[in-house]
């Protein structure tokens, strides 16, 4: 019958309002099994393409009727030949257009909310990666933070909305994508900040994201605030906006929290994080929304596609927030999940001192996000 | 240089084409000949492998010469039920402590130099099974030689050929490289 491309676009919009989808993923199985199209609604079959050549008659029964079918790879080619043989036996099929590759890379933009003198915040969900990063909009002109790679995105939207970008932050080095920061300051003209103690080794110009300091945006009404909140990384700074939202980096997520190890400091920074998670936070309105820079699950993404919780509730239910001393640092130095793909490699790059091509910096980005440990 | 008996230019091509081409060229290989697979996708690495396990083709390993990969894949073939014949055996483990006792002997490697270059035992000398019997007179007859290949079928012929041709002390080693744990070197990077 027929084939025809499905965006990631699109697909975000069914994972978001927990749609049904069967995907056909025929890329092969440990690419499979280390990274796929979550959704809560979603249902898998993993047959690599290069089972297919000789047909696709084998798996016709195997595929619903009832849903939509959606063949996936990791670049698209495999998957419209798929379609294509699929299609050949009757059946009507999607491929996902570009893949897994634009899956990775591809950004949904989600308003938060309203800021007190205008203006508005959003949160660029990356989807398939579990990242978040942050415009903050005010009188048409903005301050990014955690950008992603893919910085035409920000770009992209902010000229759609008439909106300059001044200032792009990071909240720490990261470790597990690569930081569009630096990148998106140049090409805007804006000024790039980073805490100086996750800098100490970075081999570019910036400017210090450092407590006590504000940044401005839109003339006086948003201030944004740094507060040192170490553990994921020594210098890891959470932003405090408007006095509504907390901007918490890799320190706090809404079921989980951050693990410090992939510095390879994990023993030297628990007590920082206990610090950070029991003590700074513990202080602040229980009222502010936080806004971390990653997910785990798509079950965290809520109306929209946001993802977000109020201070006084993540202490209640994030069980990270809720261990005794000595659990909690089993928690954050035993038993932790696999380091992310290339971490190392990942952190050499945004120190500036690694800088490979595109289509590398795409490859050490592939697979899953790992920032977050988990009970 | 690492021999093949045929070199398929998959190069700029991208996925699933690489793996659809490889498919058919190997229809064109006899069993047990090597094929070299020249592709520049980054993710044909992985494809092949899992697709070369998947058919029972032996993949030998990739070498990365800038942006070219060149993938080296043996095609299956029908000799791993064969009878051995040759009536002086010894294990994997025999041999390596053979390799300890002794200095003057000499480790045969008939397999494919493809598969010897990404594998082989330290000193083993590399003459394939189909070059035998033209480099037989570069051998001593007097050597004790040990013939090794990957699952002890190849090297039993070998041991049945060198024992006609007059050595007088050649033994097959089986099962040979499938399962072989001692220390190992590589031909290639």
């Amino acid at each position: 019958m027929t084939v025809k491309p499905m965006t990631v676009k699109e697909v975000t919009k069914k994972v978001i309002s927990k749609d049904q989808l069967f995907i056909l993923d025929v890329r092969n199985h440990d690419a499979f099994g280390d990274w796929k199209i979550e959704g809560e609604n979603f249902e898998y079959l993993n047959i690599p393409y290069f089972d297919l050549l000789d047909g696709v008659e084998d798996i016709v029964d195997k595929l619903p009727l009832n849903k939509q079918v959606l063949v996936v790879c990791a670049k698209e080619g495999s998957s419209v030949m798929v379609a294509e043989m699929l299609s050949e036996t009757g059946l009507s099929v999607h491929y996902l257009k570009g893949g897994m590759k634009a899956w990775s890379e591809y950004l949904e933009p989600v308003k938060i909310g309203d800021l007190k003198g205008g203006g508005s915040l959003y949160q660029f969900v990356r989807i398939g990666k579990g990242c978040l990063s942050y415009m903050i909009e005010s009188q048409g002109e903005a301050i990014i933070v955690d950008a992603a790679r893919m910085t035409e995105h920000y770009e992209t939207f902010a000229n759609e909305n008439n909106i300059l970008i001044k200032h792009v932050a990071d909240t720490h080095l990261h470790a597990d994508h690569i930081s569009g920061g630096r990148k998106l300051a140049e090409k805007v003209g804006g000024t790039y900040y980073i805490p100086p103690k996750d800098a100490e080794e970075v081999v570019f110009d910036f400017a210090e994201l450092q407590e006590g300091k504000e940044i401005l945006v839109g003339g006086t009404k948003v201030i944004v605030q740094p507060l040192y909140t170490p553990g994921h990384t020594i210098g890891s700074t959470s932003l405090l906006i408007d006095d509504k939202y907390l901007l918490t980096g890799d320190i706090l997520f809404v079921e989980s929290i951050g693990r410090p190890d992939l510095a390879g400091k994990a023993e030297d920074w628990v007590a920082d994080l206990r610090e950070s998670l029991y003590d700074r936070y513990k202080k602040l309105d229980g009222g502010l929304m936080v806004l971390p820079a990653h997910f785990s699950k798509v079950s965290e993404l809520g109306e929209n596609g946001k993802v977000t919780a109020s201070l006084k509730e993540l202490y209640e239910r994030n069980e990270g927030l809720n261990l005794e001393s000595d659990k909690f640092r089993t928690l954050v130095t035993d038993n932790l999940p696999p380091q992310p793909n290339s971490y190392q490699e990942i952190r050499q790059t945004n120190m500036g001192k690694l800088k490979p091509d595109e289509e590398e910096q795409r490859e050490m980005e592939i697979g899953p996000n790992r920032c977050a440990v988990h009970n | 240089m690492i021999h093949s008996n045929k070199v398929l230019d998959a190069k700029g091509l991208a996925c699933p084409m690489p793996i659809v081409k490889t498919k058919k060229a190997m229809n064109d290989l006899g069993a047990g000949q090597v094929i070299e697979v020249q592709a520049t996708d980054k993710g044909s690495t992985a494809d092949l492998k899992a697709w070369a396990i998947r058919m029972g083709h032996h993949y030998l390993g990739t070498v990365e010469e800038g942006e070219i990969l060149r993938h080296y894949v043996r095609k299956s073939g029908g000799e791993e039920q064969k009878d051995k014949r040759h009536p002086h055996v010894v294990s994997n483990d025999e041999l390596i402590k053979l390799m300890e006792e002794k200095k003057d002997m000499l480790v045969l490697d008939v397999r494919e130099s493809a598969e010897y270059a990404f594998n082989h035992i330290p000193n083993a000398v590399s003459v394939p099974l189909g070059e035998l019997e033209e480099q037989i007179n570069e051998l001593d007859k007097e050597a004790e030689v040990y013939v090794v290949c990957r699952t002890g079928n190849r090297s039993d012929l070998a041991a049945q050929k060198l024992f006609e041709a007059g050595f007088k002390k050649v033994t097959n080693v089986v099962p040979g490289m499938s399962e072989w744990n001692g220390e190992t070197e590589k031909a290639v990077k």
